[in-house]
């Protein structure tokens, strides 16, 4: 997957998670609980989406890594490289 | 072919915990006695009127945009937009006593107001308390510690009138214990009434759980209605199976009840020995509802919600007669901002109940017993509100038997035990309780408590 396609996906999971909020205009360094006001209940949805989607496991000590859009990416990108983009 | 989790009943707590886990491809199955969804917050027909059972209001409204209030947090986690509940907001709301009336909106400003006007001695410690309210943790799960709220609230306010009106609606909304309140739930009933504030759905209760029951089938959850739980299988501390009354068996790896914590207890087998040193929930009522000819205000109900009583001191607890007629609930479904008027005024009358005394009666006497009562309860609001006998199309009233016989709650304890079990935790490893007796109440609370026991133990 190219890093494109892996912001995509994390911005699908968001669009799931929070129907309600603007994601088109998420700025990818600022931290995404200060632009969608996400909390500890929804980190922990990302985590989850992320293991059933694509069966990736993030441990508790990783969470920091997701709290920039910039830092999801550069932190499953290499998890997803060798993975083609679902439909 | 287990299932990852069988869930014991389809009330929205049931509801919200199914749908939590098959979000994330868990092999659920919810399984309900009885025939319709919903448990204390259902609906049922009568001459093709749709009513409510426990939808007076939802609790806990806050506007769209807003994400970390309680209403917020569930609309995230169930995955819907606010505009899917299509809310409609309450005009106002208001406690009546004899020499005082608080009015109340969703604006809580508004209330503060109220208190200063009714009771101007009062409003420093008012303000106080509300200050202490606002920052305690009502929220935290493993906090055990259970304080009464009464002498709280006495050290911040001087006038018992006050306080008892305070009380009135927390308790009519939120009190599974008679007489005082712990603290923590006046915190949260605080919050979710006179802080947030109410609303009703478009469609009532029969929309927003046919909202629940699509999405959770939509995400591959199993529904089997019609089918009570008559045994939990926990031979060896952690429970196998559930048997229900076809005699059938269920695998799980896991169990959420939302039965009640002592009622889920007894259903174990072999039995245990921790049913006995629980207390069981006693508060219960007896409903009305009347189904007049003109819209309430009218003839004379303009408010969405009253909470009355028409003697100067309030006494949340079982009467020793069948019904207090005393103090009760009034609730006006039409006077909420729906965008387009009900087809019917409809005007209900709760009032605390004795389930012993209903239920012991004989089904011709339960029969004329609920006339009676009914009228006396009308009789009595008559003395405080005008008359609407005139104008009433259609009466219909059910009582702690009735709620008793639809959820099996413990003398039909709408609250459930007194004593709750905040973090969902049973003595069988693999059985958890959730709803109710785990400490959120209400429609917005029980959807919460689904959430919150799914996330805990089986998600995480
Ligand atoms: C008259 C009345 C008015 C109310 N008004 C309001 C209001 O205005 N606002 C508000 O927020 N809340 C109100 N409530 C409270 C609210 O309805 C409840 O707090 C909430 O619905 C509780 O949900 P629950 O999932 O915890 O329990 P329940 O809804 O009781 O769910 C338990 C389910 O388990 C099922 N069950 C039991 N035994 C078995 C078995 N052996 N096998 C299979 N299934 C079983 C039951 O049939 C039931 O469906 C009211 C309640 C009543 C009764």
């Amino acid at each position: 997957m190219t890093i494109d396609e892996v912001r995509q996906i994390i911005l699908n999971i968001l669009e799931d998670i929070a129907p309600d909020e603007d994601i088109s205009s998420i700025d990818d360094n600022t931290k995404l609980r200060d632009q969608i006001d996400l909390d500890s209940m929804d980190f922990l949805d990302i985590v989850m989406e992320l293991r059933k989607r694509f069966n990736i496991e993030v441990p508790e000590k990783d969470y920091e890594h997701l709290a920039t859009l910039a830092g999801c990416i550069s932190y499953l990108q290499p998890l997803l490289k060798d993975r083609l983009a679902a439909s | 072919m287990a299932y990852d989790a069988i869930i014991i009943g389809s009330g929205l707590s049931g509801l919200a915990a199914g749908i939590r886990l098959a979000m994330f491809n868990k092999k659920v199955c919810i399984v309900e006695k009885h025939t319709v969804l919903g448990g204390l917050n259902s609906f049922y027909v009568r001459k093709n009127r749709t009513f409510d059972v426990g939808l007076h209001a939802m609790t806990n409204f806050t506007p769209k945009g807003v994400r970390n209030s309680p209403l917020g947090k569930l609309l995230k986690q169930l995955r819907f937009s606010h505009d899917d509940f299509r809310l409609c907001q309450q005009h106002m709301s208001e406690i009546r006593f004899p020499e005082h009336v608080l009015r109340f909106t969703n604006d809580f400003e508004f209330f503060r107001q109220e208190v200063a006007d009714q009771f101007p001695k009062e409003i420093d410690g008012f303000n106080k308390l509300v200050e202490k309210i606002l920052s305690f943790d009502e929220l935290n799960l493993n906090d055990n510690e259970t304080l009464g709220s009464r002498p709280i609230l006495e050290s911040f306010i001087k006038d018992p009138v006050l306080i008892d009106m305070l009380n009135c609606p927390l308790m009519y909304y939120g009190n599974a214990r008679e007489g005082d309140m712990d603290f923590y739930q006046f915190v949260i009933m605080f919050k979710s009434i006179f802080v947030e504030g109410f609303a009703k759905p478009v469609g009532g209760m029969h929309y927003i759980l046919n909202l629940l029951e699509e999405k959770f089938k939509q995400l591959g959850g199993e529904l089997r209605m019609g089918s009570g739980v008559t045994s939990i299988n926990a031979e060896k501390g952690s429970v196998e199976s559930v048997t229900l009354e076809s005699g059938e068996q269920l695998a799980a790896e896991s169990v959420i009840s939302s039965m009640g914590y002592i009622e889920t207890l007894n259903h174990c087998s072999p039995s245990l020995k921790e049913t006995d040193e629980c207390e069981t929930g006693k508060v219960s009522f007896m409903e009305s509802l009347c189904v007049v000819d003109r819209e309430p205000r009218d003839l004379g109900y303009d408010k969405s919600i009253v909470f009355f009583s028409t003697q100067p001191r309030f006494d949340y607890k079982v009467p020793n007669e069948m019904i207090n007629v005393s103090t009760g609930v009034l609730c006006c479904s039409n006077n909420f901002n729906y965008p387009e008027p009900m087809k019917e005024g409809l005007i209900r009358l709760t009032n605390l109940a004795n389930f012993a005394q209903w239920d012991a009666l004989p089904r011709k006497d339960y029969i004329q017993a609920k006339k009676n009562w009914r009228n006396q309860a009308l009789e009595s609001l008559f003395t405080f509100f005008p008359d609407f006998r005139d104008n009433v199309v259609f009466l219909d009233s059910f009582t702690p038997k009735t709620i008793k016989k639809y959820t099996g709650h413990i003398n039909g304890a709408v609250y459930g035990s007194p004593e709750k079990i905040k973090n969902g935790k049973t003595p069988v490893k693999n059985l958890y309780i959730c709803g109710t007796d785990q400490g959120f109440l209400g429609i917005i609370g029980a959807t919460l408590s689904g959430i919150s026991m799914a996330n805990l133990h089986l998600l995480r």
